[in-house]
């Protein structure tokens, strides 16, 4: 029971970077149906901006109180990543608009490409460690089993970034729900062509989505480095793939069904990892996208798609 | 500037686009607007945007290096680099905006319409074709009698330019005659591959017995893997099918008592001529014919048997384009419902375009086997998909000689960047040209494709015609959209 909930709590924790990149996912589905395949590569820029805002913080400025460096590097993170985020957008995407559906994708899979290999070649292969930042935590729960005592342990970082998700997440359903630019984004989801009609900024609409999107996906990049305490150019792919599978499994277009969907996904890689095989985790995670997709391609929030012919 | 021709360069805008510039414009005259976008202060102000973008981009890539030192990341300020790419961006943006993006007479319409004649004519395809195919016929030849010094890397080169031929047309299958946007390609090659290297392994079979057990092999998993996905089109088959390649690599990855797992399998026998062997000494190829051995003759059976596999490749798919099942194929991308509804079976038709294509990527994977003598699973990474389906796609979705082509430039061109050596007097010692390879091949997809989103080749040849030929424009042709 005790190794259940350890699991739970790691589970939870790892399923919510995926859920804050899977949102990225989502909305641009949703807003131009292609999947932004660069976006787990905007995940891994956002990680390495943040790892450098880090060590310019602590090196060069010689700051030591740790929430102010993790509050600036939060910010400088989100920022800098959306200019990627926006560029790729307009570099990549944009001049594509409206020519067929598969030239987008063939970019996408080119900006990723060029993404992980332009991090690769400035900042090296090699992968980049720091020291772990935040230590210690919580015992909630205790127990003994038939290999000795077990403690449940709630990190302060699993703390940190379970908080931080909930409250980016409430922050961004009341953007899209309650102020003007939601507004736009959900009219344009609905109806690209009447939204522009009715005088909606479409392309600013879209380039603010995928600049949304990069600053999740950002906070997801800076979590991921203080809970791993590792990152490396290729971090982006499987991530990537993972949160892609996260937005399926929630229904894509919905963003409670992203942030459901990268929970359930990363509750299944733990508990896959805890009590089946390691090797394997991928494999389930793979899987799992495949059976969604063939047996419930609506996901469990979508709405499912009615063919007109 | 913009007085002289008050025409806007209306190839370049889309129809949503020119709509909405007439919306804006209104009914006022069209010259010489008070704001007039092409001025110059306005292609300045546009480059200083675009140069402080790359300012804001590069801080933490180009001007900040985090490297190991003692007592964990040191950080590396490189000011000098990120200044020079943001003069970079800024004189390029600036010329192109003064010669290509904010001028009535953009250089690459002139350009364009200077080349128009190239590739539009309705024969040139065919002779370029046969060109091509002639040359691909003499060219171990071709290197071996001008550059001796160099023929063995050029035929190398050729060997891995035409694989990537065989792949491409192996999945214009799939792709561009089926409409079915494969990803995970590069499953049916690894298959193809560790079929041959096992069965040489455990059943010590040669290049030639494995070889069609390997395509048949690969077309099986071909079916296996289409099965579950007949429902699924568009983008949502991309990606199970890239799922379904990953959980195939992670296996072979995993799987350690079988497929030895990340150290691969090593060994691999090589493929020998009605039994003759390219080694040196008695009962080799060289002594059978009684010429002085040389390593180059092994080398140039390589090629020919790539090339033999790709000819075959071509022409089958040729030959099938003709027969019912390739027209079923071809009516399936147009519009699947249409389809269905003319009482073709869709399950059938999707089923033997996946294991087609699967073959002739396990008969590419076989002999990639054979030629390397070792494979890991670090050989069939998604990325290799990505370039396999970058090249069908750029080369022309349906066009087998947009195939050729493509490879030639991707591949190629990714190739010769080992060459550039000399570069590294330029830019100092530690100028590696070779690192940037595959993010000049990223950059070089995302141009090509921005530049021509329906592929380098921009026509189809029709399947069934009345009378007469007529090259038909790829916009005509569905690609797999899933509508």
């Amino acid at each position: 029971m005790e190794y259940f909930v350890q699991q739970l709590i790691n589970g939870l924790t790892l399923g919510s970077i995926y859920g804050l990149i899977a949102i990225g996912y989502t909305m641009v589905y949703g807003i131009i149906g292609m999947i932004n395949f660069a976006h787990g590569d905007i995940f891994m820029v956002g990680s390495f901006i943040a790892l450098a805002t880090f060590l310019i913080l602590t090196t060069v400025f010689g700051f030591v109180f740790l929430p102010v460096i993790l509050l600036i590097v939060l910010i400088v993170a989100m920022l800098f990543t959306s200019a990627w985020g926006w560029t790729v957008e307009r570099l990549a995407y944009r001049p594509l608009r409206g020519s067929f559906r598969l030239a987008p994708l063939i970019t996408a899979i080119g900006m990723s490409i060029v993404l992980q290999n332009f991090v690769q070649v400035t900042q090296g292969a090699r992968n980049k460690p720091i020291p772990p930042q935040i230590q210690g935590g919580v015992t909630i729960m205790e127990g003994v089993t038939e290999n000795g005592p077990i403690a449940v342990q709630l990190s302060y970082m699993q703390m940190i970034i379970i908080v931080t998700t909930l409250v980016l997440m409430i922050g961004f359903t009341l953007l899209i729900n309650r102020t003007p630019l939601g507004r736009a984004q959900r009219a344009c989801e609905q109806d690209r062509k009447m939204a522009a009609l009715l005088g909606v900024n479409v392309d600013r609409t879209i380039s603010l989505t995928f600049v949304m999107g990069a600053a999740l996906a950002s906070v997801a990049g800076l979590m991921f480095l203080l809970l791993y305490g590792v990152i490396d150019f290729y971090i982006g792919f499987l991530a990537g793939v993972k949160a892609f599978t996260a937005a399926v499994l929630g229904g894509i277009g919905s963003l409670p069904g992203a942030m459901l969907g990268g929970l359930l996904i990363g509750l299944i890689e733990v508990f896959w990892s805890g009590y089946f095989t390691i090797e394997y985790k991928d494999v389930a995670a793979f899987s799992i996208l495949a059976i969604v997709l063939i047996f419930l391609p609506s996901g469990l929030l979508g709405k499912p798609e009615v063919e007109k012919v | 500037m913009a007085a002289e021709t008050p025409a806007a360069p209306t190839s370049s805008i889309r129809p949503e686009g020119a709509q909405r510039s007439l919306e804006e414009r209104g009914n006022a005259p069209v010259v010489a607007p008070a704001n007039d976008p092409n001025s110059m202060a306005n292609s300045v102000r546009d480059a200083a945007m675009a140069a402080a973008l790359t300012f804001v981009l590069g801080f933490f890539f180009l001007g900040v290096r985090s490297d190991f030192a003692p007592g964990g990341l040191a950080l590396e300020f490189r000011w000098g680099l990120l200044f020079i790419a943001v003069a970079i961006i800024f004189v390029a943006r600036l010329l192109l905006n003064i010669f290509v993006f904010r001028t009535t007479k953009p250089l690459t319409q002139r350009m364009g319409s200077t080349f128009k004649g190239v590739g539009a004519g309705g024969g040139l395809g065919k002779w370029l074709g046969r060109a091509l195919f002639a040359f691909a016929l003499v060219l171990p030849f071709f290197f071996t009698s001008f550059f001796p010094g160099q023929s063995r890397q050029y035929i190398d080169l050729a060997i891995l330019i035409m694989t990537y031929i065989m792949l491409g047309w192996g999945l214009n299958i799939v792709v561009g005659l089926a409409g079915l946007l494969d990803l995970g390609y590069v499953a049916f090659y690894a298959v193809g591959a560790y079929s041959f290297a096992l069965l040489a392994q455990y059943f010590d079979i040669g290049f030639w017995m494995a070889l069609p057990l390997a395509g048949l092999l690969a077309a099986f998993w071909g079916i296996i893997l289409g099965f579950p996905v007949l429902r699924l089109r568009g983008d949502y088959l991309a990606i199970v099918t890239l799922a379904f390649g990953e959980i195939i690599r992670v296996v072979l990855l995993n799987w350690y008592e079988f497929t030895g797992g990340p150290d691969g399998i090593s060994g691999i026998p090589k493929p020998t001529l009605f039994g003759l062997e390219f080694k040196r000494g008695e009962g080799g190829f060289a002594d059978f014919f009684g010429i002085p051995f040389d390593n180059i003759h092994r080398f140039i059976f390589l090629y020919y048997i790539i090339f033999v596999l790709a000819i075959v490749t071509n022409l089958v798919t040729l030959r099938l384009r003709k027969m019912p099942v390739g027209r079923a194929w071809e009516a399936l991308r147009e519009d699947e419902i249409a389809c269905r509804s003319l009482g073709i079976n869709t399950t059938n038709t999707k089923l033997t375009a996946f294991a087609l294509g699967a073959m002739f990527g396990g008969l590419a994977g076989s002999f990639f086997a054979t030629r390397q003598g070792f494979i890991s699973p670090e050989s069939f990474t998604f990325l290799e998909s990505a370039i396999i389906l970058a090249i069908v796609v750029l080369g022309g979705l349906g066009s087998q000689i947009g195939v050729v082509i493509a490879s030639v430039v991707m591949i190629g061109g990714i190739e010769m960047l080992r060459n550039l050596g000399f570069l590294s007097q330029v830019f100092g010692p530690g100028f590696e040209p070779t690192q940037y390879r595959m993010l000049i091949f990223g950059v070089a997809m995302v141009l090509i494709m921005v530049w021509k989103p329906r592929g380098l080749v921009s026509t189809r040849e029709p399947t069934a015609v009345l009378k007469e030929k007529k090259r038909i424009g790829a916009d005509m042709v569905a690609q797999g959209e899933g509508h």
